[in-house]
Parts: structure tokens; C-alpha cells; sequence
């Protein structure tokens, strides 16, 4: 079995820690207490590329409705596989970084070291998700789809480069976050640093969720 | 000790794994035209269920201060009304017409 806090003992040899139900105290905490995960900063970015996706998500499905039959047939094109695959790599991610902030917030002591597998766990998946994205479009670019083919391919190649963008930055801000994980002192603003970086990837995650529906599943 | 299987992003994750097997598995299944428009509107408010999820519980938006809640819910209705009502009233019809 996976525990999420290591056991107290390995933390404070010969001191008991009571814990209510298996709910650590400072989860306990957080049911009762509001408190905004990492910076401000981040969810004002946040707000801000929700509304930039907003507007790309709508306009996207105007032009659809101005020329339905080359959008059904391109639509054909794409490998709802590859699609599906990638939002099992990105959410599968997400999960391990969502763990991997809990693991930091273990009482009496963080346990560091499941938090950095998990982080590097979910990195590789982040690196999955831009190798198939890889094959994708180089199968696509092959088959003569390029940006310039039609609308549809135009929008596709746009928006899930944009997207793809996203996912090399947050590759980048998870390794920042892999290297805090391992210090041996970890202090409020770099835990604070490490929830921000999550924010950012489950972001990653929630766009493409749209993405996937409005690219391959819409018929 | 909390079990890392009992967790609650463990479940939620669960769960979004299932309604993406679920989207797939309306798209792949619906082939008649009358079908369609329902796949799709399900496809929109499945997506928006599973945004909503992430953005609760990986995103801990449930536990934010009431302001970042009631923002993140408002956008979300928004966006899913938006999308479902601009591809039922748009883009559906001409496929049924022929």
C-alpha cells in the first residue's frame, strides 16, 4: 500500500501525532480554512489565458458553423487515439502533481521523497504527451495537412501549438519544481512556489480537455 | 496516513478517466444524423464536468477564497452555455437539413 505521509515515526522517532481517520491535520485544516493555492500571480495568468482560450473556443466553432462540410471531412482525419492517449497522459500528470502537493503538506514533516517521484512521474507523462503530439502532426504534415490546407488545419495546428506551448512551459516549471522538492529545507514560499507550478499544469490539463472535445469529439 | 488510492484526486482522477472512456465511446457509437447533436452537446457538458473537476479539486479551487469560486464557476457556465448553444443553434443545423 502507497501512503501519502510517510509514517510519523521515521519523522519524530517516539512521538505520537494523532491523526483523525486518516485525514492529515493539515487536510483537516484545509476543509475548515479558505486559502488561495500559491501566488496571486499565477491566477491572475490563469484568468487571463482562460479568457485568451475562451475567445479561441468560440471563434473555433463559429467558423465551423460558416463551413461545416470541410471541418466534418478534415475532422475524419485525426486519430481520436492519439487524442484520447494524450488526455490520459495529461490527466494521469496532473493526478501525480496534485499528490505530490498533498505529499509537501504531510504534518509533522513533508515527505519530500515521494513528492519528487511523483513530480518526476508526471513529467515524463508531460513528455509523453509532446512525443505523441510529435507523431501526430508529423503524420498529419506527411499526409499533406499543413496550416495553410484549410481552416480546420489552420485552427487544429494553431491552437494545439499554442496549447503545446503551455505544456513545454510547464515541463520547464515542473523541473523548477523537482529541484525544490529535493532541497532539504523546504520553506513556506517555496512550498508556495511548488502549488503554483501545479496551478499551472492542472491548467495545461483543463484546456486540452476542451481542446480534445472541440477537435475530435464534435460531430 | 492517508492511503495515496483513497485520496480524493485519486477518485476524481478515476472518474475523469471514466467520462473521457465515456466521451469516446458516444462519439465512436453515434452514427445517425438526429444523433449527432446530442453526442455532441454531451461531448461539451461531459468536457465541462471534468473542467469542472480538475479545477475543484487538482486546481483546489474548493477550498479558495469565495471570490476565485464563484469566478471559476461563473466561466465555466459561460464558456459550456456558450459552446453548447453556438453549436446547437450554428453549426448542427445544416447537417440536418441535409
Amino acid at each position: 500500500m502507497l501512503w501519502l505521509c510517510s509514517d510519523q515515526a521515521s519523522f519524530a522517532p517516539g512521538i505520537t501525532v494523532s491523526v483523525d481517520g486518516g485525514w492529515s491535520q493539515h487536510e483537516m485544516r484545509a476543509q475548515t480554512t479558505k486559502r488561495l493555492p500559491g501566488e496571486e500571480g499565477i491566477w491572475v495568468f490563469i484568468c487571463g489565458d482562460l479568457m485568451v482560450f475562451s475567445i479561441f473556443f468560440i471563434v473555433l466553432l463559429f467558423y465551423r458553423s460558416q463551413n461545416l462540410p470541410v471541418f466534418a471531412q478534415s475532422q475524419q482525419t485525426l486519430s481520436q487515439s492519439f487524442g484520447v492517449l494524450n488526455t490520459l497522459l495529461l490527466l494521469t500528470s496532473s493526478l501525480f502533481v496534485a499528490l505530490a502537493v498533498r505529499a509537501l503538506r504531510c504534518e509533522p514533516a513533508p515527505n519530500r521523497e515521494l513528492a519528487t517521484r511523483l513530480v518526476g512521474a508526471a513529467i515524463a507523462c508531460g513528455a509523453g504527451f509532446v512525443v505523441v503530439k510529435g507523431f501526430e502532426w508529423s503524420a498529419k504534415i506527411s499526409a499533406g495537412h499543413t496550416l495553410s490546407s484549410n481552416d480546420f488545419y489552420m485552427f487544429y495546428f494553431m491552437y494545439t501549438g499554442i496549447h503545446l506551448l503551455h505544456v513545454l512551459v510547464g515541463l520547464l516549471v515542473l523541473s523548477l519544481v523537482l529541484m525544490v522538492t529535493r532541497r532539504p529545507q523546504l520553506e513556506p514560499a517555496a512550498v508556495r512556489m511548488v502549488e503554483a507550478g501545479g496551478v499551472f499544469w492542472h491548467l495545461v490539463d483543463l484546456l486540452w480537455v476542451f481542446l480534445f472535445a472541440l477537435f475530435y469529439l464534435l460531430k | 496516513m492517508r492511503s495515496l488510492l483513497r485520496s480524493r484526486p485519486t477518485v476524481v482522477w478515476i472518474l475523469l478517466v471514466a467520462a473521457t472512456v465515456c466521451s469516446l465511446a458516444l462519439f465512436e457509437l453515434s452514427e445517425a444524423a438526429d444523433e449527432r447533436r446530442l453526442v455532441s452537446v454531451s461531448v461539451l457538458a461531459i468536457a465541462a464536468v471534468k473542467v469542472r473537476f480538475i479545477g475543484l479539486d487538482f486546481m483546489e479551487v474548493r477550498h479558495a477564497p469565495l471570490v476565485l469560486r464563484i469566478a471559476f464557476e461563473v466561466w465555466l457556465l459561460a464558456i459550456t452555455v456558450a459552446l453548447i448553444a453556438l453549436y446547437w443553434l450554428q453549426s448542427a443545423v445544416p447537417v440536418l437539413a441535409s
